[in-house]
């Protein structure tokens, strides 16, 4: 009796060894069903569970870190969960239950559990110990390849296997020279029929990564560092990044050491039990049924079931099911799933387009569907593992089988008539097991209406992400008119491709011209449109710095007529007063010209200069003669590109203030102007924290105080308002201009056309930005220097350029008419 | 009707106007912009938007139209009528090319 209670009051203690994707899904399950269970976990990375299979697209940069985090630290606190980041346990005392920590904590546990997870297979060949020899497994190895990348050079991939070919697609979007080193004669022999392993050795050959198969490493060449490879036939290979992907080995030491019954992983049974019964294990460290699992699939279903049984008594048990493969390589579109050996009693029906490159291979043993290899065309992935699941007999529609679920009964080739004809256990997210079923009673039940609902009740496109298409399909046949597919996310009616895409191709490609991106990228239009040609003629302008030939006619006319056009087509002049100081001769200068060319407003800005307004298309050039004698420029109001430098009195004349706030203004514009970026960009620096130049609503900000320069960016004061994010505080002015220079290049060379700073860094991570724009000294260094190289081509006063003559056809009428005279 | 009165008015050559760009003629009160497109194709319109009266020969030239700068309307170069679902027309005249010589009828 006394121990019942006992038993009811205090909760249970449990501890987990590992802080993977598997353990995290684990506790979900887990918390969704008891709170009887004290949570701790032990956590070898100094970080919070993030999402492994996303670390290529973080590599191709197509992610940031933030963007990946399954569970933020509010959610431990809220689940009462205990996490030691960065601390190693290195003993499990199991007759006392406990276990010790590398740092010396000792925790109690009435229930281990052991996700140890795996780790990378380094081949021992000399030189493999050297500095700049990588595997691929966690966030601190993707950081390292892209720190590589940065240094430019050739990475040397060895292993041909799913994840060496996406850390290779990675490294060439991040511009190295890539070689890939596959032992077998073709590449992902487990995944692919050799067949599909041509055509995807031939797409990775055409973005210009090298693939060697038969290539067997002899060793690693170099003093100090990784300076080549050798290989058994005696060629090297230059290489200043090894990366080694040659498959993992499932992490048993600590199991072992414990005296639990280890195999080739630790050995549990289907409930995910190990040899001790206080124990269970669940991830890649777990060998069940004889089978070790690197997919995520399998170890989601380990993590439901070791919740469930956890939680109490249960029947859940593991059952071994295929899992499908993709590669997550943008454009690389290929699936495989099941069993497609050559063997006794097997059928192949096989179907080839060269013209396409597509390539499909279903694998049919007494009329079942046993296998399936699709390259290029993957769209009937699904339905094919259906068939294979289900075990159906598919003699009936052998025929036409291989054409696709459309084909079947004289069905359309409606993308969702196919997923209307999927039954309700069809499973649509094979990353987590979420079936058609699962999703449409969740959007009924719980009125979902977005993606995002979808993702947050069902998991449901939640990992990988390759089955969104298949999950909008769902929620548009649930929903009917009410759901509107979101548009296809191409940037503009002539082409299929987003932003990032665009602009990872036209540095991977080398594309210079207009045309040649697209033609290269396919573009549905000939020219292009009015949306397209200024984002792409920006992309060119900012990636190929002195290379690139602007190309006016795919400016807006602001840009095009460096004034802006106002309601009625006249034009606003503004020229540039740095740091909002001018002079009486530049302020005369200004009223002579508004006298001469009687212009109707002169209006002062927010931007601390002068605005003409109402000035006509022929007036601009003396207009801008005239103020070009008086030592003016282009104040680029009109530009997506610098605006701004707003500032205060700071030391020279305020009380308050704490630097030169006006003369850091007037370094910052006199650096900064000239530059196109995505947006416009606005400044502003504050001698003080009282922030009278407002510089905490800026896309960037300084504020002055005693000790140096708080360095602030990300401010909206628009449509959207938003106080700026700070980056990091330097010493000296110096620092102030190599920051802010970074921080404008990566933006520069990394936003979306017409994507404030704000935007752009919610997109790509607050964390990240910093990392790269000021903690990181190289790289802030070199994001620097490639600005001031840029700004070479970019600080020419465009007004002077059209005064001198460029562009005359833009200023006058081509001709002038008498209709008297013509008649 | 139009035909008794057509005028051929020499504006100008070919070159004077940039490819996917455009000039104006001023006709008395009248503007006219003449379009020349990437292929070296000739197109008049007045320089207004249906819309707000934008200058149509301030906009980006693409694909056989023009995007008006003031807001977005995409206009037919050949008909002078609105693309989408915008509704207008403006006003087109003939324009052709003798050698290098522009003619525009009025």
């Amino acid at each position: 009796m006394t121990a019942e209670l006992h038993i009811e009051t205090r909760k249970q203690k449990l501890v987990i060894v590992g802080n993977g994707m598997a353990p995290g899904r684990m506790l979900e399950h887990l918390f969704e069903t008891t709170d009887q269970y004290e949570v701790t976990i032990f956590n070898a990375e100094p970080r919070v569970n993030y999402d492994r299979i996303m670390l290529s697209p973080v590599l191709s940069g197509e992610k940031s870190y933030a963007d990946i985090i399954i569970h933020g630290e509010g959610w431990y606190e809220e689940h009462g969960v205990t996490l030691h980041q960065g601390d190693k346990i290195t003993e499990i005392r199991r007759h006392e239950r406990k276990v010790v920590s590398e740092k010396g904590v000792v925790a109690e546990y009435d229930n281990l559990v052991i996700a140890t997870g795996s780790n990378p297979f380094i081949i021992p060949v000399p030189g493999h110990d050297l500095p700049g020899v990588l595997a691929y497994r966690d966030l601190d190895d993707t950081d390292g390849m892209i720190k590589a990348a940065e240094e430019g050079g050739r990475a040397v991939v060895i292993g041909g296997g799913l994840l060496g070919l996406e850390a290779a697609a990675g490294l060439k979007l991040r511009g190295m020279e890539v070689t890939v080193l596959h032992l077998m004669p073709t590449l992902m022999e487990r995944q692919l029929d050799t067949a599909a392993g041509y055509l995807l050795q031939k797409e990775l050959e055409s973005r210009g990564i090298e693939v060697r198969c038969e290539a067997n490493t002899k060793q690693i060449l170099g003093k100090d560092k990784v300076e080549g490879v050798e290989l058994a036939d005696g060629t090297v290979i230059d290489a200043s990044l090894v990366v080694m992907a040659v498959g993992i080995r499932p992490n048993v030491q600590l199991a072992q050491e414990a005296g639990l019954e280890v195999n080739r992983g630790i050995v549990t049974d289907a409930t995910m039990k190990t040899s001790d019964p206080h124990i269970y294990s669940v991830g890649e460290c777990v060998e069940v049924g004889g089978m070790v699992y690197g997919l995520v699939a399998p170890l989601y279903r380990m993590a439901k079931v070791a919740a469930t049984h956890l939680a109490g008594a249960s029947e859940a048990a593991f059952a071994h099911a295929e899992t499908p493969t993709k590669l997550k390589v943008t454009g690389c579109d290929l699936y495989s799933v099941g069993d497609f050996a050559e063997g006794e009693g097997r059928e192949d029906i096989v179907l080839r387009d060269a013209q396409r490159g597509t390539y499909k291979r279903v694998i049919l043993k007494d009329n079942k569907v046993i296998g399936a290899v699709l390259y290029g065309d993957v769209a009937d992935g699904a339905w094919y593992n259906q068939l294979l699941t289900s075990g159906e007999d598919v003699s009936e529609m052998r025929e036409t089988l291989i054409f696709g679920q459309a084909y079947q009964g004289g069905g359309q080739a409606d993308p969702l008539a196919a997923v209307a004809a999927l039954p309700d256990d069809a499973e649509i997210c094979g990353c987590n097991g979420i079936s058609k079923g699962t999703i449409v009673q969740a959007i009924k039940d719980k009125g979902l209406t977005s993606l995002a609902d979808v993702r947050a009740h069902t998991k449901a496109s939640n990992s990988c992400g390759t089955c969104t298409g298949l999950v909008e399909s769902v929620m548009g046949l649930t929903l009917g008119d009410a759901f509107k597919l979101p548009e296809a996310e191409g940037i503009c009616g002539c082409t299929t491709h987003g932003h990032g895409f665009i602009r990872r191709m036209i540095k991977a490609k080398e594309l210079k011209s207009i045309p040649a991106v697209m033609q290269e990228l396919e573009w549905a239009t000939p020219e292009g449109c009015a949306k397209c040609r200024p984002a792409l003629n920006y992309y060119l302008v900012a990636d190929w710095p002195g290379e690139y030939v602007d190309d006016q006619q795919s400016r807006f006319i602001n840009e095009r007529v460096h004034a802006n056009i106002q309601k009625d087509g006249t034009y606003s002049v503004v020229p540039r007063m740095f740091g909002g100081i001018t002079t009486p001769d530049e302020l005369r200068a200004i009223a002579d010209v508004a006298d001469k060319y009687d212009i109707p407003t002169v209006k002062v800005t927010g931007g601390q200069r002068i605005d003409l307004l109402g000035v006509k298309k022929e007036d601009l050039i003396p207009v801008w003669a005239d103020l070009n004698d008086a030592g003016m420029v282009s104040g680029a109001a009109y530009a997506k590109g610098l605006r701004t430098v707003k500032t205060c009195v700071g030391t020279d004349w305020c009380r308050f203030g704490t630097q030169d706030s006006t003369g850091l203004g007037i370094k910052l514009e006199k650096a900064l102007w000239g530059a196109w970026s995505p947006a416009k960009l606005k400044l502003a620096v504050t001698g003080c924290p009282r922030n009278c130049a407002e510089a905490t609503c800026k896309d960037i900000g300084v504020i002055c105080v005693d000790s140096g320069y708080e360095i602030v960016y990300g401010g909206a004061a628009g449509l959207h308002i938003q106080g700026t994010t700070p980056l990091g505080k330097v010493a000296s002015e110096d620092e102030v201009m190599e920051t802010i220079c970074a921080l404008t290049q990566y933006y520069r060379e990394t936003g979306f056309y017409l994507e404030r700073i704000y935007k752009w860094a919610n997109r790509i991570g607050y964390d990240h930005i910093k990392e790269v724009a000021y903690d990181d000294l190289e790289a802030r260094k070199s994001y620097a220097e490639r600005f001031r190289y840029s700004q070479k081509f970019a600080q020419i006063d465009p007004w002077a350029e059209r005064v001198a003559g460029a562009e005359a056809h833009e200023f006058s009428p081509m001709a002038t008419l008498n209709l008297e005279a013509a008649e | 009707m139009n035909m008794q009165t057509k005028n051929w008015i020499d504006v100008g050559s070919l070159s004077d106007i940039p490819r996917q760009g455009a000039r104006c003629v001023k006709n008395g009160e009248m503007t006219i912009a003449i379009f020349r497109t990437a292929d070296d194709r000739l197109f008049a319109l007045e320089d207004k938007c249906p819309h707000k009266n934008g200058p149509l020969s301030q906009g980006i030239v693409h694909d056989g139209c023009v995007t008006c700068p003031l807001h977005n309307w995409v206009i037919s170069l050949e008909t002078g009528a609105a693309q989408g679902a915008d509704e207008g027309e403006t006003a087109s005249f003939p324009v052709k090319l003798d050698g290098e010589t522009v003619l525009l009828g009025l």
